[in-house]
């Protein structure tokens, strides 16, 4: 793949859109009315969707805190939530 | 206090004198001691906002009485809800007198609606009120987000709401939670929530403190007083104009507060608030994993369809060899005529030339030459002798047939009329012969007639014929009288004798002797 990845655009998008677009994509292969090269090419924005995807879902983790505020009454930083 | 009390004329000159600043301190301080802390029931009357000063003064009433009553500037800012005119409130705080004016009044502290009919009614005109201003339009709500990263939880930090929240978050799908601690009951409450709500919008995206993508306001359950920090003004417009998305989730499901009129979307529950603001994570991940497993389907799916196609229609191709077979094949047989026919042609036009070459021999020609001149040499010789003796031959028989004219003439015509005189009486005899033949098939057929039209053929079919004594035949039973003989015939000339016996019915018109049946004919009269 020495020319520009026509997937590039993928890495930025949220996970919603993603998957709604690989939803999309899987639909239209299955329907089957997608020419072979082209369904080459989609086949592999699908792939790199669902890896996507996957990533945002596995970057999760859950972090809780408390927010500390000033004396005007904003945010200043984030401590640890002590029950 | 020292004075000249004239003592001789005072019938009360030992009771203590008061001035009047002294009996007003005196009152003040035993009104203040025996009402230092009070809880006073009663309608607000008279009550017009605060004073340009801060300080608001209105009166207590109820049917019977009124007290004045004042609240201080700094205790009104803390009011968690303020007096409004014709609203029944208990005012907590304590009495007191103003000398200059010899009266005295409450100074409150705090206040609260007398009874929920009350507060409902005043929260309804509040409602009415904000709604008024579009604070609670659908159109002013926004969508959630599918898959928040930073979620803010404005709340207790403590108690059972936070947990709950961060425990379903962690089940459904862990990610980052920003708690802003604010007191949820109280007068200061509403403040704090509405200053929580506007910090969170305050943080700016990248920012070190990350900027939520969905904000939950939450409290657990209570009394309308006690949630009544979440339908303050302030409160409400700052849920209505967070950037961020906001679930509200105070008090129980039963409970409504404004702040769930204002917010994008309102959960039942803390609980609830948590499942609204995120997905479950094991849900979305069989889901893509499905996704996946379905997306490899396809693109094996269409390889192998395409590739069976190919071979089906590899399968239809017919095979090189058979496509040319049957051109090759006349090909051939094309072929071996054309040779075949071009040495036939060859072999038969040489042999014509072989003969035609022998034939063109000069001797041949020369030959012919030769007999011709012969022949013509013969016919010239014999041209004279032939003339005369053709002559002689024509004289002969002109003197033949003179001779022969007369005999035969004279013979021949008595010969014809001989046999034409022979036809004719052959043929007289044979036209006699069929006009005998003729009047014999006509009797024939006359007699076949007869036949079918006799009686005889009615008694074939059974009939019987009676006659009377002189053989008539007999049509009724008139005129046969008892005794008279009859006959009956049957087919077949078989014939009965009777004597008739009974009476014959009366018919005077009618009467014939009988007569003794005779055989034979003469029954014309029948037909």
């Amino acid at each position: 793949m020495s020319e520009t990845d026509p997937n590039a655009d993928v890495t930025g998008l949220s996970f919603e859109k993603a998957l709604e677009e690989l939803e999309k994509i899987v639909d239209r292969l299955e329907r089957g009315d997608v020419a072979l090269e082209e369904s080459i090419a989609i086949y592999e924005r699908g792939e790199a969707l669902r890896a996507r995807c996957d990533t945002l879902l596995k970057a999760a983790e859950l972090k809780i805190e408390k927010i500390k505020t000033g004396r005007d009454g904003q945010a200043t930083g984030t401590e640890p939530l002590g029950d | 206090m020292a004075s000249d009390q004239p003592l001789a004329d005072s019938p009360t000159s030992n009771v203590a004198e008061y001035s009047v600043g002294e009996i007003s301190q005196a009152v003040k301080r035993t009104v203040e001691d025996a009402f230092g802390r009070v809880r006073v029931r009663g309608e607000v009357s008279g009550y017009r906002g605060p004073h340009s000063s801060g300080h608001a003064y209105f009166r207590l009433k109820d049917d019977r009485a009124t007290l004045e009553a004042v609240i201080w500037r700094g205790t009104f800012s803390k009011l968690a809800f303020k007096p409004e005119e014709g609203l029944e409130i208990i005012a907590t705080g304590k009495l007191t007198t103003y000398p200059g004016s010899s009266k005295y009044q409450i100074v409150i502290d705090a206040i609260e609606p007398a009874g929920a009919g009350a507060l409902m009614a005043l929260l309804e005109e509040r409602r009415k009120t904000l709604a008024a201003e579009g604070l609670f339009d659908a159109a002013r709500k926004r969508p959630l987000p599918f898959m928040p990263r930073v979620i803010g939880v404005v709340t207790s930090p403590t108690g059972a709401v936070i947990r709950d929240i961060l425990h379903r978050i962690a089940d459904r799908f862990p990610c980052q939670v920003l708690v802003w601690p604010v007191r949820v009951q109280g007068e200061t409450s509403a403040r704090e929530v509405a200053a929580a709500i506007d910090g969170f919008n305050a943080l700016a995206p990248g920012g070190p403190v990350p900027r939520p993508d969905v904000l939950i306001v939450a409290r657990g359950g209570g009394s309308l007083e006690d949630l009544w920090g979440f339908n303050e003004e302030s409160v409400v417009r700052a849920a209505a104009g967070s950037a961020i998305p906001l679930i509200s989730a105070v008090g129980h499901e039963t409970d409504t507060t404004l702040i769930d009129h204002a917010s994008d979307r309102r959960a039942p529950t803390p609980t609830g608030a948590a499942e609204i603001a995120v997905p479950v994570r094991a849900d979305l991940e069989a889901h893509l994993a499905q996704l996946g497993a379905r997306l490899a389907g396809t693109v094996s799916r269409l390889a192998d369809d395409r590739r069976s196609r190919v071979r089906a229609l590899a399968r239809g191709l017919p095979q090189p060899d058979q496509i040319l077979a049957l051109p090759r094949q006349r090909l051939d047989g094309l072929d071996g005529r054309l040779r075949s026919s071009l040495d036939a042609r060859l072999a038969e036009r040489r042999g014509r030339l072989a003969a035609l070459g022998a034939m063109l021999a000069p001797a041949r020609l020369s030959e012919k030459v030769a007999r011709d001149r012969q022949s013509l040499d013969r016919l010239a010789r014999d041209l004279p002798l032939g003339l005369s003796r053709g002559l002689d031959l024509r004289r002969r028989e002109l003197a033949h047939r003179a001779a022969r004219l007369t005999t035969r003439t004279s013979q021949r015509l008595h010969g014809d009329g001989v046999r034409r005189l022979a036809q004719a009486v052959a043929r007289l005899d044979r036209r006699a012969q069929d006009k005998a033949g003729d009047a014999a098939s006509r009797i024939a057929e006359a007699a076949r007639l007869l036949k079918s039209l006799s009686y005889q053929s009615v008694l074939e079919r059974g009939y019987a014929l009676v006659r009377d004594a002189d053989g008539t035949p007999v049509r009724g039973s008139a005129g046969i009288a008892s005794g008279d003989r009859l006959a009956i015939q049957f087919a077949g000339d078989d014939r009965l004798d009777v004597v008739a016996d009974g009476k014959a019915p009366k018919n005077p018109g009618r009467q014939k002797p009988a007569r003794p049946a005779s055989k034979g004919g003469g029954q014309g009269s029948l037909f």
